[in-house]
């Protein structure tokens, strides 16, 4: 493990990768998820139909595959990201970096929207009546009353979905970026000897950025709750 | 799905249906319109011409993908379901053993696995394991991280299945003097699989997406035979739009059976929910 | 619902049947430069070999299991379907399976990657590596290794219009090169960024749709994409680090040592390995180094 704590400086690089993966693609999966959310418990059944459409495509489709479309197929039909390019202290936002955070943030969207709609499903029917009685119209109703219990009773379901996501940043290693995962691939080339403390020391820091968000999650959780 | 979105919004009356209908109309010019952009662009850039194609109507090529790309990710599918049942079954039970020095190793165990990245696992056995044996190597790599990981996910499966049997039928089981383990044996697990099967059967599309990742240790599959297509003629869009499809048929497939079973077998019940949240606090086991 | 569904189902199927009958072949990629010619062996009758040695095993038994890339155009390289790999290690595996009396179809190629050729040679799995195997004195350590037959260092490809002269024109900027390599590493120590890619071939996609400005590993494997991509690419700079390109044997069998050496001296000598090169890794401005000279191989 001493090749971890020698090189202290590449772990702190590359995690910071990591979670800047995670944070963005987080925000953008949140707020695609939330759209095609309500797209699909819509009135209008186009709109309704093009999610359920996205969400199957998207949902049966890997990972690696999406990503690939950004990554690899993109730039061939002239969608590149090009003019992405950020310098935020060591970290460099570039091209490579916006196509697999696109990538990660498509794919889970469906994820996302899936979880608001079990939200949706768990609010009791009266609730939805009631406002529709007091003469609510759609829009009012999830705004005002649906979507606020909603968004309470899917805090398990999109935590899961967003550790996913925190996991699925992986991917993104062999993918142009070092972050975590392509890290740890270089120091167990180095050093082939210490690859299982390596690998100890990589799988601990991951099992610590997802217990923080599950402490998140459910202090969330705890507070949101109807008393 | 049936009968949630009209409760949320009133029958609609003759406005609200010209307003609808107007909606329809402006989110069909969207969409169409979005959609035509796409494809001027795939055009313009030549993404249709007969040779970016050519390859997939090409017998050796159909062949090679049929047999070495999807068969095997589908044996590998299988091999890492099987497994990861059986592992699954072991360390669920086990989180629910009497004994603190069962329950507390299978309880970290399952958190672990569920907290590291899939293929930070399949590097580790590649390495320590299937480095020397070849593709076979590379092959039982990604089935081994394959089964710790969907194994930990349906041990909390199998955990929440026999918890969710109601409480009674446990309690007559001891009743007339059955063990502990004849009880979840005889009694809770046959009642369980019923309230598993469709929870199960959507760990197997995971699964099944997941061989995808196998292409990190080359170990043989779909994408990597794929890529190996594009980087030889040069069609990444093609094959990639080739390979989605491959895998969006296989997994709609096994959707399609999970709902399936679900119905023969559940009922229009709601499927288990299972918290990907570490710590025992979270919200496993809960029905929805 | 389920009806639609039936009927998608129903259209791939005929699609399927559709597509199988159709004929036609897909274009194979160029292997080698233009208007060279490819190399012919020698496969010596029953060659003699003092008995007992590995060289008199494997020509006894008439075959031989080489190790080679299958990811490396110009070296070593195999696609999706062909059913040889072929490149410049390919062809002196050939060279060197001709001298112990084996055909070139009798030679088993097994693809190696950077991780497992060490214990394929160690477990005999392989008998030779001839995978871009770099001389180290570390891998001297557990595998023999001889030649070299190729001394080259890691240098810069990028696209033909590009200004970059070397990797000193790079600091800052992305830099492509294999997921967990030591060219990885190095370019990394150089100043530039680091950009993981699966293999070297999604390098050369990257640099020739400009995701990166240049990708770099050892000097020969990239002239093998320039020839390849005649006049889309073009490797510039000087070398910045010495890679020198052996053959790997299992170190149960030193005295395959003296015979790699001679069956290299004489390529070197009849002109045949000026031939194998100018085949695979040649093109036009580039021009065919002299041999290097081979270590000696200690008793």
């Amino acid at each position: 493990m001493d090749i971890v704590l020698d090189n202290l400086d590449l772990m702190g690089r590359a995690l910071g990768y990591t979670l800047l993966f995670f944070v963005i693609a987080a925000v953008l999966s949140l707020t695609l998820g939330t759209v095609l959310a309500a797209m699909r418990v819509g009135p209008v059944s186009v709109l309704r139909r093009a999610a359920a459409a996205y969400v199957t495509l998207v949902r049966n489709t890997p990972l690696l595959v999406v990503l690939l479309f950004f990554r690899v197929a993109g730039p061939k039909v002239g969608l590149n990201f090009s003019f992405v390019d950020l310098q935020l202290g060591q970290w460099r936002i570039n091209n490579i970096f916006a196509a697999l955070v696109v990538g990660l943030s498509i794919y889970t969207a469906a994820f996302v929207c899936e979880a608001l709609r079990s939200g949706i499903n768990a609010v009791p029917l009266g609730q939805a009546e009631a406002a529709r009685a007091i003469g609510l119209p759609f829009g009012g109703v999830m705004t005002q009353v649906v979507l606020p219990q909603a968004i309470r009773a899917s805090v398990p379901p999109m935590a899961s979905v967003q550790i996913a996501l925190l996991k699925n940043t992986t991917v993104c290693g062999a993918l142009g970026v070092v972050e975590l995962f392509a890290r740890m691939r270089s120091f167990t080339n180095n050093d082939p000897t210490q690859r299982v403390g390596i690998f100890i020391a990589f799988a601990a820091l991951f099992v610590v950025l997802v217990l923080i968000v599950s402490f998140v999650a459910n202090r969330l959780e705890r507070r949101w709750r109807i008393a | 799905m049936s009968g949630a979105p009209s409760v949320l919004f009133d029958a609609p009356g003759p406005a609200t249906v010209r307003r609808h209908r107007l909606y329809t109309v402006l989110a069909l010019v969207v969409l169409a319109g979005a959609l035509a952009l796409v494809g001027w662009r795939l055009y313009v850039e030549g993404q249709f011409a007969y040779d970016q194609w050519e390859v997939f109507i090409t017998p050796r090529f159909v062949e090679a993908i049929l047999v070495d790309g999807v068969w095997v990710v589908l044996q590998m599918a299988a091999a890492a379901v099987v497994l990861s049942l059986a592992f699954g079954l072991v360390f669920g039970v086990a989180k629910l053993a009497e004994s603190p020095l069962v329950r507390l190793p299978a309880t970290y165990v399952v958190e672990f696995f569920r907290a590291v990245p899939v293929l930070l696992l399949m590097i580790l056995i590649f390495f320590s394991y299937g480095v020397t044996r070849g593709d076979s190597g590379a092959y039982w790599s990604v089935v081994l991280a394959l089964m710790l990981y969907n194994g930990s996910v349906l041990a909390e499966v199998v955990r929440a299945g026999i918890l969710a049997v109601p409480k009674g039928q446990s309690e007559a089981g001891l009743a007339i003097g059955l063990a502990r383990g004849r009880v979840t044996r005889l009694i809770l697990l046959p009642q369980a699989v019923k309230i598993m099967l469709p929870s199960i059967i959507s760990q197997c599309v995971v699964a099944l997406k997941d061989t995808s990742l196998g292409y990190a240790v080359a170990a043989p599959g779909l994408v990597r035979l794929m890529s190996s297509i594009y980087q030889q003629f040069g069609n990444q869009f093609a094959t990639l739009v080739v390979t989605a499809a491959l895998y969006v048929l296989m997994c709609s497939a096994l959707t399609l059976l999970a709902t399936w079973v679900q119905r023969r077998y559940v009922g229009e019940k709601q499927a288990l929910a299972i918290s990907e949240t570490a710590g025992t606090d979270a919200a496993t086991g809960k029905v929805v | 619902m389920r009806l639609k569904r039936t009927k998608a189902a129903a259209a791939a199927v005929g699609l399927g049947l559709a597509l199988s009958a159709c004929g036609g072949s897909a274009g194979e990629p160029e292997t080698g430069a233009e208007g060279a010619e490819a190399p012919e062996w020698e496969v010596v009758e029953s060659p003699e070999f003092e008995a007992g040695t590995a060289m008199a095993e494997l020509a006894e038994a008439g075959e031989v299991t080489i190790g080679v890339k299958f990811d490396q155009p110009g070296l070593g390289f195999k696609g999706a379907t062909d059913d040889m790999p072929s490149g410049f290690d390919v062809e002196l595996a050939k060279m060197l399976a001709g001298q112990l009396g084996i055909a070139a179809e009798d030679i088993t190629f097994e693809e190696t990657i950077s991780d497992n050729r060490e214990p394929y040679l160690q477990q005999g799995r392989v008998d030779l590596v001839l995978a871009t195997y770099s001389i180290t004195d570390e891998r001297r350590q557990i595998v023999g290794q001889t030649g070299p037959y190729l001394i080259t260092g890691q240098q810069v490809l990028v696209p033909a219009d590009s200004d970059v002269e070397g990797i000193e024109d790079l600091q800052g900027e992305e830099v492509c090169a294999a997921a967990g390599s030591t060219s990885l590493e190095n370019v990394e120590a150089e100043g530039a960024v680091p950009a993981p890619a699966d293999n070297y071939a999604a390098c050369v996609d990257d640099v020739l749709n400009g995701t990166v400005p240049a990708m770099s590993t050892d000097g020969a494997i990239l002239l093998g994409y320039a020839a390849e991509q005649e006049g889309e690419l073009k490797v510039v700079g000087d070398e910045f680090s010495e890679e020198r390109i052996g053959v790997g044997y299992s170190k149960e069998r030193p005295e395959m040592c003296e015979f790699i050496n001679d069956a290299l001296q004489a390529s070197f000598d009849d002109g045949t390995w000026a031939e194998a090169y100018e085949y695979t890794l040649g093109g036009e401005g580039v021009e065919v180094p002299d041999p290097p000279a081979l270590d000696d191989c200690q008793a």
